[in-house]
């Protein structure tokens, strides 16, 4: 399968790949890790005639904490996540995740960035995202701003992006030291995505949960933020029945879609199940 | 569209050429360099039988372009063999393990096996597993693939073989 014809260009600086992605407007593709983008063009999904490749913008590289946040360039690879000492530490939910997404050689090459900007709804980052509340900032020809990953994503590939925006980093505030945090992800082999999975960041105080964060991976058109289940949770000392309600909760916003996966109602009860191990886990890595 | 002029190192040689910006890597290096190692399996970058070393990374060269490769230092199964002209632990584990059968998947296994090896001398089974779980073999059943790896993992570091269970 060979893609169509396009120009190359390959910016040094954000200013200049913003300017680029400005100047050819509905033409142009920002080119990152290209394992979302590259096979789209090969099928012919995709035809830019202008790709702006990122890889050659350093300033959109590299893992460091900010106060109390860490902010991750948006060409950060997975392999680089799942390497970084800063976030086996701080956050060890992003290797976890890492993990879990395609096999080595993609994550050599797949980005933060493009996992969270691509608005898949199969890419696993984006739930982790809504759960941890993270932010994104974002640059396009009239400027920069922030957006909250709980406010991006509207549908299937859309998000609140405008043409020409590019993410160029990811701003997580760190979770409290003692947390616990999961990401269960169900799939049919390496490589595939989920046929449904859950993130969960809590923490406990005194044998009970003092505050429950659930995020929840291809699911729905878009990631979801299980806030409702998350409140059910808080207080409680995680005791059966309680999970057992929470886990009605988080099924209940799920509109999976079915596909070779499974049927919609086996996804859903797969994202419960899933949620069920992660707040599991989640509550035996806790501090007390 | 114009050809863009790239420069690589492939196998220690520097390279010099010219491509089409959406000329694929994997195209590049069997078209244009006649490495015919690197194997399309299934285009679609699951199969893992384009994999090469880049840049001290195993990519699938099937989802990227050349454009993206220049300036990089690339690594194929022509480039495997010691400077005598005698086999990598890795391809003469392959030999002595039968870690092939059909051998299509092999050049893109030796590569992927050498990466994880630099990065992990002495890996584990389940590390192995794990390290080659992008790329498949249809005949082999994966079982000698891991010996071939164990074998080649041991004798770089100069240890004696522990034979893998059955």
């Amino acid at each position: 399968m060979i893609p169509g014809s396009f120009a190359y260009h390959r910016p040094n600086s954000v200013q200049e790949a913003v300017g680029l992605l400005a100047q050819f407007g509905d033409e142009a593709r920002a080119l990152a890790g290209g394992h979302s983008l590259i096979p789209m063009m090969k099928l012919r999904l995709a035809k830019p005639g202008h790709l702006v490749d990122l890889g050659g913008v350093s300033a959109l590289k590299g893992i460091r904490a900010d106060g109390g946040d860490i902010v991750i360039g948006a060409t950060t690879t997975q392999h680089e996540l799942i390497g970084s000492d800063l976030l086996s530490a701080k956050l060890p939910i992003l290797r976890e995740t890492a993990l879990l997404i395609a096999d080595p050689q993609v994550r050599y090459l797949g980005t933060l960035g493009g996992n969270v900007a691509n608005g898949d709804p199969g890419n696993d980052m984006p739930a982790v995202m809504l759960c941890l509340n993270a932010s994104y900032h974002v640059a396009g020809k009239t400027g920069e701003r922030r957006i909250a990953a709980r406010a991006f994503y509207q549908g299937a590939y859309f998000t609140a992006l405008e043409p020409g925006e590019i993410v160029t980093a990811v701003r997580i505030p760190v979770p409290p030291a003692g947390h616990g945090s999961a990401y269960e992800k169900l799939k049919r082999k390496i490589g595939d995505y989920a046929t449904a999975a859950a993130a969960v960041v809590l923490t406990m105080s005194g044998g009970k949960v003092a505050s429950c964060s659930i995020g929840l991976t291809n699911v729905a058109e878009t990631p979801l933020w299980a806030e409702e289940a998350g409140k059910i949770l808080t207080g409680s000392s995680l005791d059966a029945a309680t999970v057992k309600k929470a886990v009605a909760a988080a099924e209940a916003i799920t509109s999976p879609a079915t596909d070779g996966r499974g049927p919609a109602r086996y996804r859903t009860k797969m994202a419960g199940v899933m949620l069920a191990r992660a707040l599991a886990r989640a509550k035996a890595r806790a501090g007390a | 569209m114009a050809k863009s002029q790239v420069t690589m190192t492939v196998n220690g040689k520097p390279v010099e050429a010219l491509v089409e910006p959406r000329t694929l890597l994997i195209h590049f290096l069997r078209e244009q360099l006649n490495l015919t190692g690197p194997h399309i399996g299934c285009d679609t970058s699951h199969c893992g039988a384009c994999t090469v070393d880049f840049n001290g990374m195993s990519v699938k060269t099937c989802t990227m372009f050349a454009v993206q490769a220049n300036g990089s230092d690339i690594r194929t199964i022509e480039g495997m063999a010691n400077a005598d002209g005698t086999m990598h632990a890795l391809q003469e584990g392959f030999r002595e393990m039968h870690g092939l059968q059909c051998g299509f998947c092999t050049p893109g296994m030796i590569l992927r096996a050498y990466r994880l090896l630099q990065e992990n001398p002495s890996p584990t089974e389940e590390e192995i597993r794990f390290g080659i779980s992008g790329n498949l073999c249809r005949c082999t059943g994966y079982q000698n693939i891991i010996k071939a790896i164990q074998y080649a993992a041991a004798k770089l570091r100069g240890v004696p073989l522990q034979e893998a269970a059955e």
